[in-house]
């Protein structure tokens, strides 16, 4: 065991989790949830570069109405993989495998996560269902759109649909782990005085976020097992080919991926609950309410799948039903987004990139939002369904929400990540960005769906060239707006000022241990008398356990106490 | 430790009452009850057996609540999954 | 630095099995096992979505499905079901011996509860290699051994061959025998991962790790291992018995 660290030692000589072990080796098999949440940062990072790579290619070939760029058959690969790509290995991943591997420990006051070795296991499960994912990309790759519906995947598609269903199944374990991990860790490694009420905001998203993954992800799991032995053996029950029925497998597929749409977007609500309140530097209002939301929201999601069957012969009761409950789960999404908003009120609210983001997602999301409910209702969803509204429906949620949630989030905790401050200014530049450029993507294609758009074809009537134009320009920009900080990011690692533990001024956790953290995360176990969002003068918010040599321990007690006398 | 120990008796008790439904499960399979009557009796003894190793067997009778908890939830996910997919499938012909 | 404070930060290593993130082996054992049963959670959703298929094509295809599950061998699958609730109580048992600390009667049972567990297996292994024989394999699973049974006539007794009862079919009969090895594939593959896992805890057990004072371990494969015995103590009366009393009636 090391000595303490003391305020005389110097930043940058501290041993901190990044420089306690170097080397490769020290990385790969690190069982570290800091550092296994940065292997996952990286090779998200590398998905997500992958995924926009087609969605460039969408874009390019919807700027004429002629299908002249792609091929339709090429396009049909080029659309499924950039939804596969980022769907499983972008958005599903994104918050939780680095954010939340990164600070749940470290927001409850634990050394780590619960099993930091199946932690490590779940990247390695992460990174081969990615590398079969790719291999089936480069062998030819798969036409069937992400949701695989059967029979076209079982018997007429001669893509690459077992290969790429396998990545996907394996990478469905790294996503179960990491809901285990959370699930377990957040019941019994809680800091002394971390009682359930105390805990942020973000840790009640995770905790929500993580049972959707254990609930729903097996049942992903066993259907594309099931049906790549359709497509294998010629077995089957969902194949009419083989006696089976294909409803059967879209109830089954989207009663996982309707609530991973909630996986996506809850740990994105929990990061803005933190920067609503953080950056308005006041108590969230109603706290209750808003942890609350998160699991009425893991529960209600579990209930609306059949609105993506409206149309597929599902019974007329059923839909009714379908379309009752899906109206119901907006809801507790608008307790949060009515929250939010009442905190802002009277708050001090300064303008930092990561609070541009959260106002971002907001709007972004209340659109998203309010569109889906166009969508829940079983009549209007007739005329909607499958047309470009719904493309610009769930973008609002997924991009307009988590991705705009995972920048901010990433934003706001990189100087606790890395040690480093990003530049302030390239940060609200990129922000901006990012918004007007995703408002000139997806707004537009409200309209060419409303007006009947079909999606996933590769040429289209000429009167929705101009909305196809605006979508591809607002794509550029939003494609500038991520590399911008892809770039001062990275420089920022060596070249960013120096960050101090707390910059925020702030009474989490997360903030009263050095940055970048020591490994074991606390100097000492830190014991909580504080509620999660309760403001203090800055000289009351020290590192916990650091103390002035000539203190003695009689004062670094009180400070462990968070409040020093 | 704070864990109960089940005694052996309890283990083996568990172990004939499982060994009955079994003989019991097999005997009512080869009855022709009227109706659905069968598949009742034949699912209430699986219950009643799995219920068994539960509560004994992995000690959730002497388990926390949240235990229990995690347990009931599993089952009441697998009853939405159950519910309204039989709902789409039941209601069909109405229409 | 004073010698006090690194006291009090160094947490104490009472027992070489606790873990350095542990505050202490109570909270190490808590969320061990607390881990599992969220782990049996997921599972109930896996094998869920194979019962809701079985459960939707049984009410389609009654007749179908009661033909096919009397060809199944009741004595075969009744003798594994005592097999396997026998190995559940091998294995509480020596779950039981670990906590009072009596290493050798742990071993016993251990051992007793992987011989039981590879019985179960085997004779699984018989029930299979007959359907192989009836060509009952769905599909083309086996290459060049595709589903192809013979249909018994009216009077023929051959067991061999599939008696269609009522307004029973072919195609009906291959979609349960799908089921059927789905199921029943998957729980054996569960099977398999818990004996080698039993054999890893034996290992262990030999080199004298686990005592009252530490057997988590022990006690969560328990619980994993009773959880694949409940899986077939349902699958037992699901693909075995229902629909046999039809046979009277055909």
């Amino acid at each position: 065991m090391k000595a303490p660290e003391t305020f005389e030692t110097p930043a940058a000589e501290r041993v901190n989790y990044i420089n306690a072990q170097y080397g490769l080796k020290s990385w790969l098999l690190t069982k570290d949830h800091k550092r296994i949440g940065l292997l996952y940062l990286g090779s998200i990072s590398f998905f997500f570069l992958i995924g926009g790579l087609y969605a460039m290619f969408i874009r390019l070939e919807l700027l004429t109405p002629q299908g002249d760029f792609l091929s339709s058959a090429t396009y049909n690969k080029v659309f499924t993989q950039h939804g596969i790509i980022m769907i499983f290995f972008f958005l599903i991943p994104s918050i939780p495998a680095t954010l939340g591997n990164f600070l749940v420990p470290l927001m409850i006051g634990a050394k780590d996560l619960a099993f930091p070795r199946i932690n490590l296991l779940s990247w390695y499960i992460y990174l081969l269902g990615g590398i079969i994912t790719i291999y089936a990309l480069l062998a030819g790759g798969i036409d069937t759109g992400w949701t695989f519906y059967v029979p076209y995947s079982t018997t007429f598609s001669n893509s690459y649909v077992i290969a790429t269903g396998a990545g996907i199944f394996i990478s469905g374990f790294s996503s179960i782990l990491t809901g285990l991990n959370f699930i377990v860790t957040i019941h019994t490694m809680r800091a002394p005085g971390m009682t359930w009420f105390r805990m942020p905001l973000f840790i009640w998203a995770h905790y929500a976020t993580s049972l959707i993954m254990i609930l729903g992800t097996p049942v992903i799991a066993i259907t594309i097992l099931l049906l790549a032995f359709e497509r294998l053996a010629h077995v089957g029950i969902f194949d009419p080919a083989n006696g089976g029925d294909p409803v059967l497998f879209q109830h089954l597929f989207w009663f996982y991926s309707h609530p991973a749409v909630y996986i996506m977007v809850l740990p994105g609500m929990g990061i803005i609950s933190e920067l609503i309140a953080n950056f308005s530097r006041k108590n969230i209002f109603g706290y209750s309410f808003v942890a609350f939301s998160s699991l009425a929201i893991a529960v209600f999601g579990f209930l609306v799948w059949g609105h993506h069957l409206f149309v597929a012969s599902q019974s007329v009761y059923a839909g009714m039903i379908f379309s009752f409950l899906s109206f119901a789960v907006a809801i507790p999404s608008a307790i949060k987004v009515f929250n939010w908003t009442a905190t802002l009120y009277k708050g001090s609210i300064s303008y930092d990139t990561p609070m541009l983001y959260a106002l971002g997602f907001i709007g972004l999301f209340t659109i998203g939002g309010m569109t889906g409910l166009f969508l829940a209702a079983l009549a209007v969803d007739v005329h909607l369904s499958d047309t470009y509204f719904v493309v610009a429906h769930f973008h609002y949620i997924m991009v307009g929400g988590t991705l705009l949630a995972y920048l901010g989030g990433l934003h706001y905790w990189w100087p606790k990540i890395t040690g480093r401050m990003y530049p302030e200014g390239w940060g609200r530049f990129s922000a901006l960005t990012v918004f007007v450029g995703f408002n000139l993507t997806f707004l537009p294609q409200f309209i060419a769906g409303y007006m009947g758009m079909p999606r996933r074809y590769h040429a289209y009537p000429p009167e929705f060239q101009v909305f196809n134009v605006l979508s591809s320009a607002g794509a550029s920009i939003l494609g500038v707006g991520l590399l911008i900080p892809l770039i001062y990011l990275i420089w920022s690692m060596r070249y960013g000022k120096r960050a101090e533990a707390n910059p925020w001024h702030l009474p989490g956790l997360e903030w009263r241990t050095p940055s970048p953290p020591p490994t074991e995360n606390f100097l000492v176990t830190p014991v909580v008398t504080w509620e999660a969002y309760e403001f203090a003068p800055p000289e009351e918010l020290r590192v916990i356990g650091m103390f002035r040599e000539d203190e003695g321990l009689e004062n670094a007690d009180a400070v462990i106490d968070g409040k020093p006398t | 430790m704070s864990e109960h120990i089940v005694s052996l008796k309890v283990y083996f008790t568990i172990f004939i009452a499982l060994m009955v439904g079994t003989a019991l499960t097999v005997w009512a399979g080869l009855q022709d009850f009227p109706g659905p009557l069968n598949v009742i009796v034949a699912l209430t003894i699986a219950v009643i057996k799995a219920t068994l190793v539960v509560l004994y067997f992995m000690h959730v009778r002497y388990s926390s609540r949240l235990i229990w908890v995690v347990f009931a939830s599993a089952l009441f996910w697998l009853g939405i999954l159950f519910a309204l997919t039989f709902g789409d499938y039941w209601t069909r012909g109405w229409l | 630095m004073g010698a006090p404070l690194a006291a009090a930060v160094e947490h104490e290593h009472s027992h070489p099995a606790l873990q350095h993130h542990f505050e202490n082996l109570e909270q190490q054992r808590e969320a061990g096992t607390l881990g599992m049963w969220v782990f049996l959670v997921t599972e109930i959703m896996f094998f869920g979505g194979m019962f809701f298929a079985y459960t939707l094509y049984r009410t389609k295809f009654p007749d179908s499905f009661a033909t096919a599950s009397n060809h199944l061998s009741l004595p075969l699958g009744a003798v594994n079901t005592v097999v396997l609730i026998l190995s559940s109580l091998t294995m509480a048992l020596a779950v039981y011996s670990a906590q009072v600390g009596k290493r050798r009667n742990l071993i016993l049972f251990l051992v007793l509860t992987i011989v039981l567990g590879s019985a179960f297996l085997g004779i699984k292994a018989v029930e299979y290699r007959d359907k192989y024989v009836d060509h009952l394999i769905p599909g083309k699973l086996i290459p060049g051994n595709p589903f192809n049974p013979a249909v018994a006539a009216h009077g023929d007794t051959d067991p061999h061959k599939l008696h269609l009862v009522g307004n029973a079919k072919v195609k009906e009969v291959e979609m349960f025998y799908w089921i059927y090895f789905a199921m029943t594939g998957m729980h054996a593959i569960h099977m398999i991962i818990g004996v080698a896992l039993l054999s890893v805890l034996l290992y262990f057990a030999w080199r004298g790790r686990y005592g009252p004072e530490y057997h988590n371990p022990v006690e969560i494969l328990g619980l994993y291992w009773h959880f694949v015995d409940i899986i077939w103590i349902f699958l037992f009366p699901l693909l075995y018995l229902l629909g046999r009393h039809l046979l009277h009636s055909a």
